[in-house]
């Protein structure tokens, strides 16, 4: 048997207990990770770690007169008697709940199709940690190397993971699939009349081939570094915010979090009922699309064994879509939107797949060149975005624009504003769309935002 | 060797059939090449959770996870191998992956483990959190609830959880440390959702409170039903929030988990690994002036069932009370085993890790400010205009630039020394290095956190506390929408 094979055989085995030890209905989610991290510090390895983990999760649902009873338990014990008995603690525990009658699993159009979304090089599985410290060490050196302010680091991170996940339920579903996810982050530090500045950059990859040069990167993080040196604080006015594609997806994100299904339904969405209306400027588009090839976010099926997908989310600025599972789109009288999400030892949840905004046709060089008198932004800091309100306001770092050009960087100052104002204000879209993560997004303008600072 | 020393090598050898002799074996291994120092750190933990939603505990969770790190260190060379399965032949391997960071082949070298006494015993309880019978937290659930909402007709949804962890920890070091912990914690959450008579605002409110102690302490009604008053009053009090101004400002900050100040602006930049390495705004600033007179900084891992202590570190190091400021001169770091061996330091028993699957760091335990002697009224009066911050809700520093930002969930305008309108939206944003040295005035109210705080550091989370007497700062940065 293959082992994705003997990953199916175990989901199936802890499926029948789940059924013997009570449950009406149920699912077993097997999570199979190798990874390995290191860090490399200037010419030295800071640190090499190399783990295997496996968790099995269970979700038992016991029926009653008004709906199910729900329960979940995880493990890293697969003995057949640690399953035995989880299975019948896991009924147990979601005999002491209550019953919900939109629990369950979905009622049907569960993935019949597998797809190639290119999640994984077979070819990287060898991979030897000393080839990622070796990605880690070019990166480090055209880092210190980039400028002879670059003094110290703190370091340059690779890693490798490998990870197989299977999935089955009561319903009939069960597949597996298997994907990788590469990455190197270079964090250096610069130095300049006795003040310090750090900054990143980063690249990652279903595909080692796909990952970005590391001396590149390292460049890259020297280069952000030493363009913060001497930053200064700002008076407090209001102006134009440029953010780069770094910082744009951050927004991206709490839009994400604001049409989270779970968010709609329990009313701690300041988005929430606003499906058709306008939300943002006629410029923005947004798709969430589960089977973009080499996707961050990418995968055949989602959390509860339903096909991912393509969503059209925000159309020329109007909501066109919240972000869905089977659960919140019972809430809300609506179908899933396959983008149930499922860690080994949790319910599903609401996660984006790859949510993107569309992308536009001036290039940031051009944004800025635009701009008589702003600010753009580079890194964001702090927590301050309230999804029941809308009420936004972060720390940032960046740098001032006068007359189109940069002039000096900035710290210590926070940007704030209403996110739905914010939205509504987006006046330009870069061309520069770039993937770091699941969340992308190309640079935008927001016509005017509160700056706060001397 | 305490019970607690015994209890741990038991239930390692009970749930895992390892004895001493396989830890001195694995020990061993680690140690055939050359390396300063090894260590094993065995774990077996159980959290469970029961959630209630629009008034139905719709589910409960509960989560078993086991496995050992084992480590190796050469110089500032760390290597590191975990696995969920911990047998003697996953333990050999794991031995072999962490010492490949050494090259060199070393004397052997044999390692005779003794248990040892862990220096504390701050959170002894008569019954694990996690055996707690769950019909007893769905009950105390419902009793949120309906609490809550007969409150205030303005209450519109109710969030509340329990959550309970039972962590056995066992470190072995190739000095000879053997050492075990059983840790207990707890945690109640309510979240309330409030809404305006006239359905178009909504306020989110937020209150918890736990620590390492009993669960029976949560189902006391001083407890939780204080933690109810608090989200409901927090969720309504920000239906009648002005949006805050932006600009510079007098602040004053309340007591308890204003402390977050500290943990921020402070307590990261004090790490040891940051100031090894001197990428922090503070490193090698020892014995210089870096607040104003009469601030005093500390942190202690030593202060009973907080949420913060530990009995020992996840390096079996006593954790300790540590000064890190006194009278406004920089006088401490946090210190791991590593960072404190590279640095010629003691180690001050801060290396903690999230988990058997991560490398322990200098990590912050209870962080907090010492009282002055002004009551807190005189200091609000001496405010002509600015800012009264009761709570925050998060906050995150560059530790490098010192710049820190936080963000308060109960904030309020001063007006002419008196408090005046509620505040929605506020963020605090200042320099670590600098910001304590514009503290002008102390309370002499003291007060820890209730027990909910949780630190992030490089992808880790660990539970820590912070507290704060009332304490004036002059010339903030308040990041608000009001130019």
């Amino acid at each position: 048997m293959s082992n994705g094979d003997l990953a199916l055989e175990v989901v199936r085995r802890a499926l029948a207990k789940i059924r013997g030890a009570g449950a009406d209905a149920g699912d077993v989610m097997l999570i199979e990770t190798d990874a390995l991290e290191a860090r490399v510090r200037r010419e030295e390895v800071d640190f090499v770690s190399q783990a295997r983990e496996r968790t099995l999760g269970i979700r038992a649902l016991v029926s009653g007169d008004a709906g199910f009873r729900t329960a979940i338990t995880s493990t890293s014990d697969l003995s057949l008697e640690a399953v035995d008995r989880m299975a019948a603690e896991t009924v147990a525990l979601a005999r002491a709940t209550a019953e919900d009658p939109d629990a369950g699993l979905p009622d049907d159009g569960f993935a019949e199709d597998s797809p190639d979304l290119a999640l994984c090089d077979d070819a990287d599985r060898g991979v030897s940690v000393e080839a990622r410290i070796e990605d880690a060490r070019r990166a480090e050196a055209a880092a210190w190397s980039t400028d002879p302010r670059i003094e110290n680091s703190e370091g340059s991170v690779v890693s490798s993971e490998f990870s197989r996940i299977a999935y089955g339920n009561t319903a009939g579903f069960l597949g597996h699939y298997e994907s990788a996810h590469h990455s190197l982050f270079s964090e250096p530090i610069a130095r300049q009349n006795g003040s310090m500045q750090r900054d990143t950059w980063m690249t990652v990859a279903r595909r080692l081939s796909d990952l970005e040069d590391p001396a590149a990167v390292g460049r890259r993080a020297a280069e952000r570094a030493i363009r913060r040196l001497g930053a200064r604080r700002i008076p407090t006015c209001e102006a134009p915010v440029i953010f780069d594609p770094m910082t744009a997806r951050s927004l991206v994100g709490h839009l994400a979090t604001c049409l989270n299904g779970y968010a709609v339904y329990r009313e701690t969405s300041f988005l929430g009922g606003r499906l058709g209306e306008a939300v943002a400027s006629d410029r923005v588009s947004i798709i969430d699309d589960g089977r973009r090839s080499g996707g961050l976010g990418s995968r055949p099926f989602d959390g509860e064994g339903l096909p991912t997908r393509r969503n059209l989310i925000v159309e020329s600025g109007r909501l066109r879509s919240y972000l869905l599972d089977s659960y919140s789109a019972r809430k809300l009288g609506m179908r899933s939107t396959g983008n149930a999400a499922r860690g080994a030892g949790s319910a599903p949840s609401v996660a984006p797949t790859n949510l993107w905004l569309e992308p536009g046709e001036s290039s940031l060089d051009e944004i800025i060149a635009a701009t008589d008198r702003g600010l753009l932004v580079t890194e964001l800091i702090g927590m301050g975005f309230n999804p029941v309100t809308g009420d936004y306001s972060r720390g940032a770092v960046g740098l001032w624009i006068e007359g189109g050009e940069i002039q000096h960087p900035v710290e210590e100052i926070t940007i704030a504003g209403h996110f739905g104002e914010m939205l509504a204000a987006i006046d330009a879209i870069g061309s520069d769309l770039m993937w770091l993560g699941r969340i992308a997004s190309p640079s935008l303008r927001i016509a005017t935002m509160t700056i706060a600072g001397e | 060797m305490s019970s607690e020393d015994r209890d741990a090598l038991r239930f390692l050898h009970d749930r895992f059939g390892l004895d001493d002799r396989s830890l001195t074996r694995a020990l061993d291994t680690t140690l055939e090449r050359q390396v300063d120092y090894a260590d094993l750190f065995f774990e077996y933990t159980t959290q469970d959770s029961v959630t209630l939603e629009e008034g139905l505990v719709k589910s409960g969770d509960r989560h078993v996870s086991q496995g050992v790190g084992v480590r190796a260190q050469v110089g500032e060379r760390q290597g590191y191998a975990h696995s969920d399965q911990v047998t003697v032949e996953s333990l050999q391997l794991a031995a072999s992956t962490a010492r490949a960071i050494s090259q060199a082949s070393g004397t052997p070298r044999a390692v005779a483990v003794r248990a040892g006494a862990p220096a504390h015993d701050l959170y002894p309880v008569s019954c694990a959190p996690t055996d707690v019978p769950v019909d007893r937290k769905v009950a105390l659930l419902g009793e949120i609830d309906r609490l809550a909402r007969r409150l205030d007709p303005r209450v519109k949804q109710v969030m509340a959880s329990v959550v309970s962890e039972h962590r056995t920890v066992l470190m072995a070091g190739s000095d000879g440390t053997l050492v075990g912990d059983i840790r207990p914690l707890v945690r109640l959450n309510v979240q309330v959702i409030a809404s305006d008579r006239a359905g178009t605002r909504r306020e989110i409110g937020y209150q918890g409170s736990g620590g390492r102690f009993d669960l029976d302490r949560l189902f006391e009604p001083d407890t939780w039903e204080f933690v109810v008053r608090e989200a409901v009053r927090l969720a309504t009090l920000n239906l009648e929030a002005e949006p805050c101004p932006a600009g510079t400002m007098n602040v004053v900050l309340g007591p308890g988990w204003p402390g977050i100040l500290l943990h921020e602006a402070i307590g990261h930049g004090l790490e040891g690994d940051f100031n090894r390495k001197q990428t922090s705004a503070f490193s090698g600033r020892l014995g210089e002036r870096v607040a104003a007179d009469g601030v005093t900084v500390i942190d202690d891992g030593t202060l009973k069932a907080r949420r913060g202590s530990l009995n020992v570190d996840d390096e079996g190091t006593a954790t300790q009370r540590t000064v890190l400021i006194e009278n406004g001169i920089l006088c401490g770091y946090l210190q791991d085993r590593i960072n404190a061996r590279l640095m010629g330091m003691s180690p001050t028993g801060n290396g903690r890790r999230e988990s058997y699957a991560h490398l322990p760091m200098p990590r912050m335990t209870n962080t907090f400010m010492l009282a002055g002697e002004e009551e807190p009224e005189d200091i609000l009066r001496s405010v002509k205009n600015g800012i009264y911050a009761a709570s925050f809700g998060g906050g995150q520093v560059d530790i490098t630039s010192g710049k820190f930002v936080f963000s308060a969930n109960e904030a309020y305008r001063i007006e002419d020394g008196r408090l005046g309108a509620p505040l929605r939206g506020a963020t605090l944003i200042g320099n670590g290095p600098d910001v304590l040295t514009r503290v002008t005035r102390i309370g002499n109210d003291l007060a820890l956190d209730r027990g909910v705080g949780t630190c992030g550091k490089d992808g880790q989370s660990v539970p820590v506390g912070v507290g704060l007497p009332t304490i004036r700062i002059d010339d903030l940065t308040v990041g608000g929408t009001q130019g």
